[in-house]
């Protein structure tokens, strides 16, 4: 799960420690340069390329990556938010609020949909997003972008763009921001 | 029987308060002074010997509805109570209205753990249409007539019963409620009611019937007692009546100075009763009431209900509560008055109105019937429903902490209480 | 241990308070966007069961909840008492009792006597929350919100709004909820109605009183009417539907007075031609069929926030 919802929701709350600076924002930046290049290596172009961030982590993200399209593209992709409380396995065991709106302004039918999230993690979020996503439409490929995959899967989600490999333990938590990603640990 | 005494504790009656010990044989005192033996001892060290409780105002609720209380159980619960002679209330099923339901409820009371009274009711089936054979109810022992549970509503049938039963030696008694304004109302009308979104009823419906049975006695020349007033518009003109010379006596319950319309927020139909809690200047204006002498005695309104009636959305559930085992606790507790006054608001007041004085309320002197209890007035103890002699459950003083209890009760010289539990 | 939920019951809009209102409003957004997606479902609370219990007849406020459980696809059942089986006897208590022996989530109650779900709130043990949807006269929270949805709506929110609200208060559930919503989340509220339609006491309620519409229309941004029901003439509480149509009937020409941005609102069922004409039901400033949609939403989002959002241990 996004390490920022984590930190939001009460019976996980607290504050987090930054220990390691592991990728300052010029990284991000190349990051995301590059992963433009290879979403548009991969589908041929961007024409039927839709991005939807999942809230909160992957919003921005989305947007950059929209973004970087256009400047090599020429056109700016549809860009979505995606929120995937009610979708989650694990409502009803912790609080689960959402946190915005979910916002799809474009028809999913036929499009590829490039899944944008901060931190990929024991993969449910994502399998939330599949299931949430197919309420909107038949997308003819679905692919999954994260600035940091940092291992841990508990499903069988592997994504297509990676900003970073990141080994962790499981009890480390990774934040993902503007000015980069640092790794630390979640004080209660 | 074999003598008894009563030792160690302090004795107060009308007449007074003295230490001394009570000797009882063959069911009258026998004699009361220092330092006096019998066979038997009761233990009265640091209590207070009285005249035994009695109360106006009692729903026994034999015949008809033995499930929620019996003329056992209800009597058990008024020894424990202190009360040595009750009132039992006409509105049983059938109705205490002809000469059969009074001996069969005399009957029964004859055995049980205090002296039962039946009160009869004023009209046939209580329906407000017909007076009862009140000459020969009155032959058969009945000293209080009332339709409790309903107010007489036509004023020319009041004035003729009023009439009537002026030349008999007995008491008229009032639950004072205009129907026609009551109608439909669960709890007093007011701030609480119109924010529970409870229908209401209005202070002025029972006062409205005050007015009215002041003027009759006024015309009529008879006496009346106004049962369980609960209004200060209501306490206010039966001051002034008695001012005024008219032959008026008043009574008011225990949870009418203990308790208000706000506790109606919890929905718990335990507080649900008839008249309805009213508001704190209501429940100040009974205190005053008791202190200065515009209403003569505390009663109960021990209004048993099964626990499943009571379970009823409050709309639908029956209006009533326990009280006789509450009564002298929440007096002793609540009302800022000496130990005489509460006695005598218990127990010679209402056993003058009552027409029991000569067996119940009086002094404690040689040769009187020995109904009496002692009570240890610094004793606490905290409500317990399950707890209660009654049968049903309905106190809606449950987990209060209460100062006063009854260790003794004896009956005709009999002890039915003892040591706080019950000997019948 | 004993789980504590961030909300366990909705009983009363007092209960939620301006914080209460204002997360389950933000909620609601959340469920008008599933509401209109292709296929208007979530998962949410797939295994929940939501069990209806009406003792009193209102086809559109349990559709409108059974919609909402079925949105968020928990499983729903109706346990609908006719006013002949009640008179067979078993009290609410047994039938609550039995119904959570079943094995359910939530029960969403409907009683004409105030106080009903409070009671059964106090009844039903652990897991079991309660919803009240209408008791007596007392409240109906869920109203309440939507009607303050739908105000936000179209108005953005509801600080500083002045509301009317016309009609038959003193018996009304929905006016009770509706003035202590408004009031929480900062709107004026000015109580329109004949003496005898007011609540005996208006004690500790933070509203104005009027007895003239005219005089009130004016000055609001939001028109509430009230059902007017029509046995209130053999209650001597209004001496005919006529004189309380004349005074307090959103007509056709009073609609004609009315700014443009005026919303007006009622819970239905509606009596045309009573409190409200055919003109102001069906005009531009009706914002009832919104009421309704919204409905459905709002009560997705309290269903989602007692069954959804998990324990807190």
């Amino acid at each position: 799960m996004a390490e920022r919802e984590r930190r939001k929701t009460p019976p996980y709350g607290g504050v987090f420690v930054a220990r390691t600076r592991v990728m300052d924002g010029d990284d991000v930046h190349r990051a995301l340069w590059r992963m433009a290049h290879e979403v548009l290596e991969r589908n041929q172009g961007a024409d039927d390329v839709a991005l939807v961030g999942l809230q909160t982590g992957g919003v921005p993200l989305a947007r950059r990556l929209a973004g970087n399209l256009e400047q090599i593209a020429g056109d700016v992709p549809p860009v979505g938010t995606l929120d995937v409380a009610l979708h989650r396995d694990d409502i009803g065991v912790r609080p689960v609020l959402p946190e915005e709106v979910t916002d799809i302004p474009f028809d999913v039918d036929g499009r590829t949909i490039v899944l944008v999230d901060d931190v990929l993690f024991t993969g449910r979020t994502i399998r939330a997003a599949l299931d949430a996503l197919h309420h909107y439409g038949r997308p003819r490929a679905v692919q999954l972008a994260v600035m940091i995959d940092r291992g841990h899967r508990e499903l069988p989600i592997r994504p297509d763009y990676v900003g970073k490999n990141l080994p962790t333990r499981r009890d480390e938590a990774v934040d993902v921001h503007d000015d980069g990603v640092d790794l630390g640990e979640m004080l209660k | 029987m074999s003598a008894l005494v009563i030792k160690g504790g302090r004795v107060l009656d009308a007449s007074g308060e003295r230490v001394a010990d009570v000797v009882i044989d063959d069911g009258r005192i026998a004699a009361v002074g220092a330092d006096l033996s019998a066979p038997d001892v009761i233990d009265a060290g640091g209590c207070v010997v009285a005249p035994g409780l009695v109360d106006l105002h009692t729903h026994l609720r034999q015949p008809g509805r033995e499930e929620a209380e019996t003329i056992e159980s209800g009597s058990r619960a008024a020894a424990l109570g202190g009360f040595t002679c009750v009132v039992a209330m006409p509105n049983t099923e059938p109705a205490i209205d002809c000469a059969a339901v009074v001996r069969e409820v005399l009957a029964l009371g004859r055995v049980s753990s205090c002296d039962v009274r039946a009160s009869a009711a004023i009209t046939v089936g209580r329906a407000g249409e017909r007076l009862t054979g009140m000459a020969e109810l009155a032959g058969l022992g009945v000293r209080l007539f009332t339709d409790d549970g309903n107010g007489v509503q036509d004023d020319r049938l009041m004035r003729r019963a009023m009439e009537y039963s002026s030349g008999l030696g007995v008491v008229l008694a009032q639950h004072c409620e205009n129907e026609a304004l009551s109608a439909g109302g669960h709890m007093h009308e007011g701030e609480w009611s119109s924010r529970l979104g409870i229908p209401g009823q209005p202070a002025e419906s029972e006062e409205l019937m005050v007015m009215r049975d002041i003027a009759l006695a006024r015309l009529t020349g008879a006496t009346i007692h106004f049962q369980h007033l609960s209004t200060a518009g209501s306490i206010a003109m039966v001051r002034a009546a008695k001012a005024g010379g008219l032959p008026v006596s008043a009574e008011a319950t225990t949870h009418h100075f203990t308790l208000t319309h706000a506790e109606c927020a919890s929905y718990d139909p335990v507080f649900k009763v008839n008249p309805p809690l009213r508001t704190a200047a209501d429940v100040a204006a009974v205190k005053a009431g008791l202190g200065d002498g515009a209403l003569d005695a505390i009663a109960t309104d021990h209004a048993p209900h099964e626990p499943e009636r009571k379970e009823l959305p409050f709309d639908e559930a029956p209006p009533g509560m326990l009280g006789l085992e509450t009564a002298l606790a929440l007096a002793l507790t609540e009302l800022d008055a000496p130990l005489a006054q509460v006695l005598a608001l218990l127990s010679w007041q209402p056993a003058a109105i009552a027409g029991v004085a000569a067996e119940h309320g009086g002094d404690l002197a040689v040769g009187r019937p020995a109904n009496l209890c002692v009570i240890d007035t610094s004793a606490t103890w905290t409500v317990d429903p399950a707890r209660l002699a009654s049968r049903a459950r309905n106190t809606p003083y449950a987990g209060r902490t209460l100062t006063g209890r009854v260790r003794h009760t004896l009956l005709r010289g009999e002890p039915v209480v003892l040591d706080g539990e019950p000997t019948r | 241990m004993t789980a504590t939920r961030l909300h366990r019951h909705i009983l009363s809009v007092a209960d939620l308070g301006r914080d209460g209102l204002e997360e389950l409003l933000k909620l609601t957004d959340t469920f008008v966007e599933v509401s209109a997606r292709a296929i208007p479902k979530a998962p949410a609370l797939r295994g929940k069961t939501v069990v209806s219990l009406f003792y009193e007849d209102s086809t559109r406020t349990r559709l409108s909840f059974e919609t909402a459980a079925k949105r968020l696809s928990a499983d729903t059942m109706t346990f609908s008492v006719s006013s002949s089986s009640v008179k067979k006897g078993e009290s609410v208590r047994d039938t609550v009792e039995t119904i959570e022996a079943m094995g359910i989530d939530a029960l969403v109650v409907r009683h004409g006597s105030a106080g009903v779900p409070l009671r059964v709130a106090g009844w039903v043990h652990d897991r079991v929350s309660v919803i009240n949807a209408g008791d007596g006269w007392h409240e109906h929270p869920t109203q309440a919100l939507l009607d303050c949805y739908t105000i936000r709506q179209h108005r953005g929110g509801l600080e500083g709004m002045r509301i009317a609200i016309v009609g038959d208060v003193k018996h009304s559930r929905v006016a009770r909820s509706d003035v202590l919503a408004y009031t929480a989340l900062g709107a004026e509220v000015v109580l329109v109605a004949p003496p005898t339609l007011l609540p005996p006491s208006l004690e500790g309620w933070p509203v104005t009183v009027s007895h003239d519409l005219d005089g009130v229309l004016g000055s609001v941004d939001v028109v509430g009417l009230l059902r007017m029901q029509t046995e209130r003439t053999t209650e001597a509480l209004i001496p005919s539907l006529r004189e309380y149509t004349a005074g307090y009937g959103l007509t056709r020409a009073r609609l004609d007075r009315l700014d443009d941005k005026v919303l007006v609102m009622h819970p239905g069922p509606m009596n045309r031609g009573v409190e409200i004409s055919a003109d102001a039901a069906t005009s531009d400033r009706a914002v009832i069929l919104d009421q309704v949609r919204n409905g459905v939403a709002v009560r997705m989002a309290v269903l989602y926030l007692l069954l959804g959002t998990g324990a807190l241990s």
